[in-house]
């Protein structure tokens, strides 16, 4: 069982909790990979999307996953206006609450939002990604992923690459799956990965070669276009050819290594078309499981006594 | 308003009294202060029978000092009522102790002007329960490009300058307003942060801000500042006190330049030296202050600059906000801590800890600010007005934010036990008890 | 306080007979599958399997289901059901399905695994084979093979331990103030 009624992020759960979600995760992969893709478990529950960012893929994700559970889904899009008239967060969690949210789903630019929301509703608050702090379901479904691929987590070399700095799936993905045995690495300019993360049991290597080296999986990050403008790097021409992903490098990490991204892709910049529709990609089927592991996190988070 | 106190241990570093003793307040004044030899207990017999209607106050057990002086106060007024006044702060600065504060001007309108001023001083004449010492904004707007009328705003009743919220960024301003306070030979109280540095950072940078998530303030951007303003300070004669130091690196530096000789002093607040940026985790919004709780080591600096005599003055930056504001998502949160009702309790503990003695605390309290500040208060002299606090070093107290005096319920504190507390505040010609 | 109902050569031969039963009944194994109910379901129709393959000299398909997202009352119990994995990889549509339980009580866990079936196509039929059958339906459900008939009370609790699991096989009766039953 879990222990809270949230999932705030990888930080508030313990290895148990951690193995739990993925284990019910697979059995709801079954459930996906028939013609009818649905089970009552929720029926009658309702599920909130509250969405300060734009995102398609993750709400579209967690849309499914609540509705495969029989569960109604309501789709909150808070554009920068109605924050421009003042509404606080809390005010539209309550209301959203009040129109009988079993489930809020929020992503917000700030760190901590979710926790704040967290604290003062009986619903449950799932983190679809807050600030630069954390996107849990994300580190998850990427652990599910290697576990499918590889059998395991513990003992892996996994490489994360790009920009660590700004992204909270590295961070998530980095407690995740060290917390799982595995040997996690971090790729990319020092610009972009902060001295600090050493502290947090990882390797940090600015040359992507030497990074590769006896790799088992590759995650590679979205580079953002507007970091340019801010001195993070000079160009994305410069940043694609220290930093981007290409067959060359790829051939450095293990014959069976996998490469993964959390979408959507730069294709050319931080990854090659090539690589990415190729045999080693992982990247769809990390969005089929995205879907699982939500709904197994949905499905246990209800389960939680108040 | 005549009152005897009897039997108290009084304790007045501006006058180097230290020992058992009577005080005796007539028409609201000091008449006499009557130190004992160890034992004696017997109060004078003139002054009790002169006035049957005396009050007398048994001070056995408690220790008497001078009323404690804030030189770092937000009273919020005018402009910003709902999360304080003038009445409902100097309230909760005699319940923490507190005869006199100053207030900054980062009010609405800023107090950059004399009509401000004037507004301030009738307010807190009318409806303070502490005395308020208005202090001036050091720019017009505290927008930081041209200096605001420093010496009609004296006039009015200003006793020192501050742009404080914010930094001076622009050195040359910064030269020009310590040079031009020296005519009225008053201090300029500097908010050190290079705010290019701290850019939009709500806590302390390091692996904490990582790990959460938040934009970190590095300790350089208070440290460059402080380098920066004592230079200028020597360089032009000015008077500059360092408002809210916070890290080591900033202690080492204004040990080391006031030993050159500058004229400098320098304040820090109980919440740097009583918690560190832990209490940020789980995003708690009463955790979150400018400058921001730093680590463990900073701490330690800080006591030991109190210890060595490097800062002058512990004040509260008092900065009270609605309920409402810091009911948000951290980084939106205004920053800021209620500390009046918390203030002594906390100090104490340098005390308890052997940091400090008592007189050395109320040194930093009460005499040195208001040295600083050029008053007369801090100090219980003889024909001035009655201005005291009877502290119970023993009496426990559990902090309970939501029966604060002050509108501003914001603390990190709240639900600590705290040993030691002000039991009766006397100023203004009132008992508060 | 138990006591014991079956041994482990009980089991067997129940297990046997019932084998020749499901045979006997269905004129053959040709359009027969077994679906076991996760957990106790699925070590005994793969048992069933292998004893009717012994007999007719012919494979049977044999799946697992999974019917916790099916149950009828999530919302009340203390402890949430283990989501466990649901294994049919052949095509039940137009196949008689024997579905497989251990115990057959008040007859929820098997409407609760009927509905998860109906997700996965359009059986032909759907038959019912338990090892124990204690009475006591709530719903209109009636089991077409038994192992045995055994009357309890409300307050027992009647457990199956398999050798698949660790232990000794057998069956046990367990009287009141006995370990919960960890209804599957």
């Amino acid at each position: 069982m879990l222990n809270n009624k949230d999932l705030l992020g990888i930080k508030e759960l313990c290895l148990e909790e951690i193995m739990l979600i993925l284990d019910t995760a697979a059995g709801f992969k079954d459930v996906i990979g028939r013609d009818i893709k649905k089970v009552p478990a929720l029926r009658g529950k309702t599920a909130v999307n509250l969405f300060y960012e734009p995102s398609t893929r993750t709400r579209t994700s967690f849309e499914l996953a609540a509705k495969r559970l029989s569960m109604d889904v309501i789709n909150f899009s808070v554009n920068t206006s109605s924050v421009v008239k003042g509404e606080g967060l809390i005010d539209t969690a309550m209301t959203v609450q009040a129109l009988g949210a079993d489930f809020i789903i929020i992503r917000h630019t700030s760190s901590g939002a979710p926790h704040l929301l967290a604290k003062h509703l009986r619903a449950s608050v799932i983190n679809a990604g807050d600030g630069t702090n954390e996107h849990p379901t994300q580190a998850l479904l990427d652990a599910f992923t290697i576990k499918e691929k590889k059998g395991r987590i513990k003992g892996l070399q996994i490489a994360i690459v790009g920009d660590i700095a700004h992204s909270r799936v590295a961070k998530s993905n980095i407690y995740c799956l060290t917390n799982l045995g595995a040997k996690v690495r971090l790729i990319g300019p020092p610009t972009l990965i902060q001295k600090e993360v050493k502290e947090m049991g990882v390797e940090v290597f600015h040359n992507m070669e030497e990074g590769l080296k006896g790799v088992d999986v590759l995650i590679m990050l979205r580079i953002q276009m507007e970091r340019q403008g801010k001195g993070f790097f000079p160009s994305t021409d410069e940043y694609s050819r220290n930093w981007g992903l290409t067959p060359a490098r790829l051939s450095l990490a293990q014959d069976n290594a996998i490469v993964m991204h959390p979408g959507p892709m730069n294709r050319g910049i931080e990854i090659v078309s090539e690589i990415a529709d190729g045999p080693r990609s992982v990247i769809l089927e990390q969005v089929t499981n995205g879907i699982a592991v939500r709904m197994a996190v949905m499905y246990l988070l209800s389960g939680v006594k108040r | 308003m005549n009152i005897s106190i009897i039997n108290g241990y009084i304790i007045d570093p501006s006058q180097s009294i230290e020992g058992p003793g009577d005080i005796y307040i007539i028409d609201g004044r000091i008449k006499e202060i009557s130190l004992k030899k160890r034992g004696d207990k017997k109060p004078k017999k003139d002054l009790i029978t002169s006035d049957p209607g005396i009050r007398v106050i048994n001070a056995e057990g408690l220790i008497i000092v001078p009323g404690l002086f804030d030189m770092h106060v937000h009273l919020r007024e005018p402009g910003f009522e709902y999360k304080e006044t003038i009445q409902s702060g100097t309230l909760a600065a005699v319940k923490g102790g507190f005869a006199g504060v100053c207030c900054m001007p980062n009010t609405f309108p800023v107090n950059d002007n004399a009509s401000v001023t004037e507004f301030i001083k009738r307010k807190a004449s009318q409806e303070g329960h502490c005395m308020v010492f208005p202090i001036g904004a050091i720019t017009k707007g505290q927008q930081g490009i041209e200096l605001a009328e420093m010496g009609t705003m004296r006039d009015e009743g200003c006793i020192a300058f501050s742009d404080d919220g914010q930094p001076v960024m622009n050195s040359l301003i910064m030269r020009r307003a310590l040079e031009y306070s020296k005519t009225f030979d008053v201090p300029i109280i500097s908010h050190c942060e290079d705010s290019t540095l701290s850019e939009d950072g709500v806590m302390n940078e390091g692996l904490l801000s990582v790990k959460l998530g938040l934009r970190g303030i590095p300790a350089e951007a208070e440290q460059i500042m402080i380098f920066r303003d004592i230079l200028l300070a020597e360089l032009t004669g000015g008077r500059l006190h360092i408002a809210h130091v916070s890290t080591e690196g900033s202690v080492n530096l204004i040990r080391s330049m006031k030993k050159r000789g500058v004229n400098v002093t320098a304040e820090t607040c109980p919440h740097y030296f009583s918690i560190t940026e832990e209490a940020v985790m789980g995003y708690d919004t009463h955790a979150k202050v400018n400058p921001p709780l730093r680590t463990d080591r900073d701490i330690k600096a800080i006591k030991e600059g109190l210890r060595d005599g490097t800062i002058d003055v512990i004040a509260t930056d008092h900065a009270p906000h609605h309920r409402d504001e810091k009911l948000r998502e951290f980084d939106t949160a205004p920053f800021g801590i209620s500390g009046l009702e918390t203030a002594l309790g906390l100090s104490l503990k340098l005390v308890d800890e052997g940091v400090l003695t008592i007189s050395q605390l109320v040194e930093k309290m009460a005499a040195n600010p208001a040295r600083i500040m050029q008053t007369e208060m801090g100090s219980i002299k003889l024909n001035t007005e009655a201005s005291l606090v009877l502290i119970d070093k023993n009496k426990s107290c559990k902090i309970e934010a939501d029966k604060f005096v002050s509108k501003g319920k914001n603390t990190p504190f709240d639900g600590w036990t705290l040993k030691g507390m002000p039991v009766m505040t006397i100023c203004r010609g009132n008992i508060y008890e | 306080m138990s006591k014991e109902l079956m041994t482990k050569e009980d089991i067997d031969r129940a297990l046997t007979r019932m084998a020749h039963e499901i045979i006997e009944r269905n004129k053959g194994i040709g359009k027969l599958c077994l679906v076991g109910i996760q957990r106790g379901g699925v070590s005994l129709a793969r048992r069933l399997a292998s004893k009717i393959k012994m007999i007719e000299r012919d494979d049977i398909p044999v799946g697992s289901l999974d019917i916790a997202l099916y149950r009828d009352d999530l919302a009340i119990r203390k402890e949430q059901p283990v989501v466990r994995r649901t294994e049919v990889s052949f095509e039940i549509t137009n196949l008689i399905i024997i579905l497989v339980d251990d115990v057959l009580f008040t007859g929820r866990s098997i409407r609760a695994a009927m509905d998860a079936l109906m997700d996965l196509g359009r059986p032909a039929a759907i038959h019912l084979a338990v090892l124990i059958d204690r009475g006591h339906r709530e719903l209109p459900i009636k089991a077409d093979y038994v192992g045995k008939n055994i009357p309890t009370a409300l307050s027992e609790t009647v457990e199956v331990q398999l050798a698949e699991e660790g232990l000794e096989d057998r069956v046990i009766l367990n009287k009141s103030g006995g370990r919960e039953r960890n209804a599957e």
